[in-house]
């Protein structure tokens, strides 16, 4: 094997890659539950409920837990959150409700809400038991453009008021973010999909596959056809470091390696020897530990700012370097080297330098004058997605939604400033969880029946 | 360092804790295992007379509470369910294999004369230092005309207490149920019997659960339950309450505190309501008899702490203040206070208050902050914020200035027929 380029698939045996990418953080035992459920102490005016994007009545579906009433806690859950499954395992639950959690204050030690909440909706689904029945049908048609999260909570919220749904998505599975975009051991099991068969199992919901909104689709088209139309589309656009040589083999997006795991076979995914991930993000963290965690043997993280700048929360960046992942501050990529050999196709990436990194007296990131350089066969750039409103731009429709700072402006109630155009998810301004593509969802769906005249 | 030798009716033991009749007495091997362990005493499971009673397969309850197994705790074992010559001899051996300890043993024969006259010469031979009348077993024996039926007339418990006195020389200790209306009146009726000691409490009928599957009362015996004696930290509150009573009412004669001990405070509280020693089982049953060494070090370490040298020191202490409901001061004031350096916002003083109780704390939003605040002139002092409280010394009640002295019923002007003050 050259020293150049050395990216391989299969550099673990088929036992270990599953060890490796099975579930993170296995669920609590019956009676663990009931023991961590017993610690909540049942808050009048629970810090924690408020802490939570979709409002949860979070000590009641613990409490319901240590009573055993297990489908009544799912049921609270899910009411309120739809997706309370996937976010039982992807929320940061350290910066939302367990932060807000009066144990925090107390002893340092929050209930588990996320786990709790996992125990609870994994009980119900594993017994398909079906939670919400669906009114009966009132004959109103929604457009919803995007099966990620917003897209299938609103859908979710509209069927259950008997609307009839066709969800328009360009990938060919549903489940957005969920489905592409995390690490595969935090949705272990093909949870992703089964979350989503759960949701549409309650009727009146058609998926489009492969319909994506300027291509396919238009949005005067929908606003013709339809009643009312969601607009919950992801991020797809992914920033560029910026530098010469982006293209040469071994330099590749974050995201995409991120979705090619979730994808195909762990035993096919290539991964570097030496693997530099730029970014501070959860993206970051989930593509360098898992480049980890797919053997590659040396892998840096490296970050523009410092350790409390990174919007990977503080468990993430714990969690990353448990799994030997380096992570390394005030560096910013500078120049990307690369080199041929004989026999490839093309030059090869074989390291980055990066100049280093300090706050300004003026406070502003500026640069040291000093650098260094750190090999590598593979370069995860994961600086960032944005969301790219071409899908409507002006000429493919004859209205376009306002737009602010790049995000699709909405109301309390998600409504854009298009009449019965709703937005939600991260193609608005908040912040780009799950958890809050969730809430947005549900309030348009909510809205959106009481404009159909629920 | 304190001294914790006990002397109870006249039966030395190197401290107060005993274990009580019950499984951990009913074998050599278990009562010897309990000496190593350290325990001052053991009162032996209930002797019958021959042939042994047969005990169901089921025989516990338990409450847990909060994710605390056997907060609560029941049974509907019988008495001993071996010979009797089996128990006699190995009750002999072990009292001389421990000759520092206390060996007292449960009776529960008919009630007739001549069987208690019987068995009390068989027990006498074996050198034990006494024998426990269980008037107390409220189930099984009870449908037998033994243990409760006989602990709940107070008639009987003198009958057979007298019996008892006449016929050995042992001290007599007699074991009252707690399934009466007024302990005192078989407390009364064990003294003019010439009980030396009583000892209480016995378990408390009662059904722990019934399983919803099967529709039946727990403990389920083939799909079938019946009542049983319940007992453990759940029943200390009772025992101490009827403690309190025969030690405040009864002075003089000696108590043996039973019901819910676990640990050395909850002992320290029984000898300070009277008891002179103390027996323990469920606690044990629970986790092993090791747990002696922290009710024994842990009972001398706040001994020491506080000055008393005896447990004679702080036998009783608290009973000059357990008084009845009129003798309380009625012009006494409390508040509560919330020290909001400490306050986690979890808001249960609140919702407790104004949900169910006096609207005497409000929930605030100051800048967007919870803040939960007493408003005392709604504040009647009850406790119940304190007592909900998560957080060890957030909520304090703060006695309050009054004026008038002390005020009790018998001399308030809400009260027809008040005695004027100074009468």
């Amino acid at each position: 094997m050259s020293e150049i380029g050395d990216i391989a698939a299969g550099r673990l045996d088929a036992a270990l890659l599953a060890a490796n990418f099975g579930d993170a953080h296995p669920p609590l035992s019956p009676s663990q539950a009931v023991v961590e459920a017993n610690r909540c102490y049942f808050c009048y005016d629970a810090p924690c409920v408020e802490a939570c994007p979709t409002g949860i009545d979070i000590p009641s579906f613990i409490r319901k837990i240590s009573s055993a009433n297990l489908r009544g806690s799912a049921q609270t859950i899910l009411e309120a959150n739809i997706l309370g499954g996937s976010c039982a395992r992807v929320c940061p639950t350290e910066e939302l409700c367990e932060r807000a959690c009066v144990h925090t204050a107390q002893d340092s030690k929050p209930i588990q809400i996320g786990a709790l909440q996992r125990h609870a909706t994994d009980w119900l689904m594993e017994r398909d038991i079906a939670p919400f029945e669906r009114a009966a049908s009132t004959g109103r048609r929604i457009a919803v453009v995007g099966a990620g999260p917003a897209g299938l909570a609103c859908a979710h919220g509209l069927a259950r008021h008997g609307h009839d749904v066709t969800i328009f998505e360009a990938r060919p599975k549903p489940g957005g973010l969920n489905e592409y975009g995390i690490a595969a051991y935090k949705v272990a099991d093909d949870f992703a999909q089964r979350e989503i068969d759960f949701i549409l199992s309650i009727g009146g919901i058609r998926i489009e596959h492969g319909m994506a909104l300027g291509r396919e689709i238009t949005l005067d088209g929908l606003r013709h056809d339809f009643d009312a139309v969601f607009l919950g589309l992801g991020q797809t656009a992914v920033k560029a470091l910026g530098l010469d040589g982006e293209n040469v083999a071994g330099v590749r997006d974050a995201i995409d390696f991120i979705a090619e795991l979730r994808q195909a076979p762990k035993d096919r995914v290539a991964v570097g020897r030496r693997v530099v991930v730029i970014g501070g993000g959860n993206t970051a963290i989930d593509a360098a530990t898992q480049a980890r965690r797919l053997g590659a043997e040396d892998v840096t993280i490296v970050y523009r700012r410092g350790p409390q700048h990174m919007t990977a929360t503080g468990e993430e960046q714990a969690w990353a370097q448990t799994n030997n992942v380096r992570i390394r501050h005030w560096a910013a990529p500078a120049r990307l080297i690369a080199a041929s050999h004989p026999g490839m196709q093309g030059p090869a990436v074989t390291g980055v330098e990066f100049a280093r990194t300090m706050i300004d007296a003026a406070g502003r990131l500026a640069l040291t004058g000093d650098s260094f350089v750190l090999a590598a066969d593979m370069v995860l750039k994961a600086i960032g997605q944005s969301f790219k409103a071409d899908g409507f731009v002006a000429g493919l429709s004859s209205e376009v939604p306002a737009l602010h700072d790049g995000r699709i402006v909405v109301d309390r109630d998600r409504r854009t400033s298009l009449p019965r155009v709703y937005a939600g998810g991260d193609c608005v301004a908040g912040p780009d969880l799950t958890v809050a593509a969730v809430q947005d969802g549900k309030l348009a769906a909510a809205a959106i029946h009481r404009q159909l005249g629920g | 360092m304190a001294d914790l030798r006990s002397k109870f009716a006249g039966i030395a033991s190197p401290n107060p804790f005993w274990l009580a009749s019950a499984p951990p007495t009913d074998k050599a091997y278990n009562v010897a295992r309990a000496f190593k362990a350290g325990w001052g005493g053991v009162v032996w499971k209930t002797l019958g007379e021959d042939p042994p009673i047969v005990n169901v397969s089921s025989r516990y309850g338990g409450i847990g509470y909060n994710g605390t197994r056997i907060a609560g705790f029941s049974n509907i074992e019988l008495i001993t369910d071996r010979p009797l010559q089996v128990n006699l001899d190995e009750i002999k051996q072990i009292k001389r294999d421990w000759p520092d300890r206390a060996v007292v043993v449960s009776l529960m024969v008919p009630c007739t004369e001549d069987s208690w006259q019987r068995i009390l010469a068989r027990v006498e031979d074996t050198g034990c230092d006494g024998v426990e009348l269980n008037f107390g077993c409220p189930h099984g024996m009870s449908e037998r005309n033994m243990g409760a039926a006989v602990g709940q007339v107070p008639d009987y418990v003198e009958m057979v207490t007298r019996w008892c006195k006449q016929h050995t020389r042992m001290p007599v200790i007699v074991k009252l149920t707690p399934n009466v209306t007024d302990i005192l009146a078989p407390a009364a009726a064990a003294r003019h019997g010439g009980a030396d000691a009583v000892s209480l409490i016995n378990t408390v009928t009662s059904i722990t659960g019934v399983d919803l599957d099967l529709m039946a009362p727990e403990p389920v015996v083939d799909g079938l339950g019946t009542h049983g004696g319940y007992c453990g930290p759940a029943v200390k509150p009772i025992a101490l309450r009827m403690v309190a009573d025969i030690a405040r009412d009864m002075p003089g004669l000696p108590v043996s505190g039973i019901g819910g001990i676990a640990f050395w405070r909850d002992a320290a509280e029984f000898i300070a309501l009277g008891a002179g020693n103390v027996q323990v089982c469920t606690a044990v049953m629970h986790r092993g008899f090791k747990i002696v060494e922290d009710m024994i070090d842990g009972l001398a370490n706040w001994m020491d702490g506080k000055g008393y040298t005896t447990v004679g020191d702080v036998q009783g202490r608290a009973v000059r203040n357990y008084v009845h409901w009129n003798d309380l001061n009625l012009n006494y004031k409390i508040v509560a206070r919330i020290d909001q350096s400490l306050c986690i916002k979890c808001g249960l003083c609140h919702i407790g208050c104004e949900d169910t109780s006096h609207q005497a704390i409000a929930a605030l939003r100051v800048g967007g902050e919870r803040r939960y605040e007493v408003i005392d002139a709604e504040c009647v002092g009850c406790n119940l914020c304190y007592l909900a409280c998560p957080v060890d010394g957030c909520i304090t009640m703060v006695r309050q200035q009054t004026t008038g002295g002390v005020m009790t019923w018998e001399h308030h002007p809400n009260n027809p027929l008040r005695k004027e003050q100074g009468t």
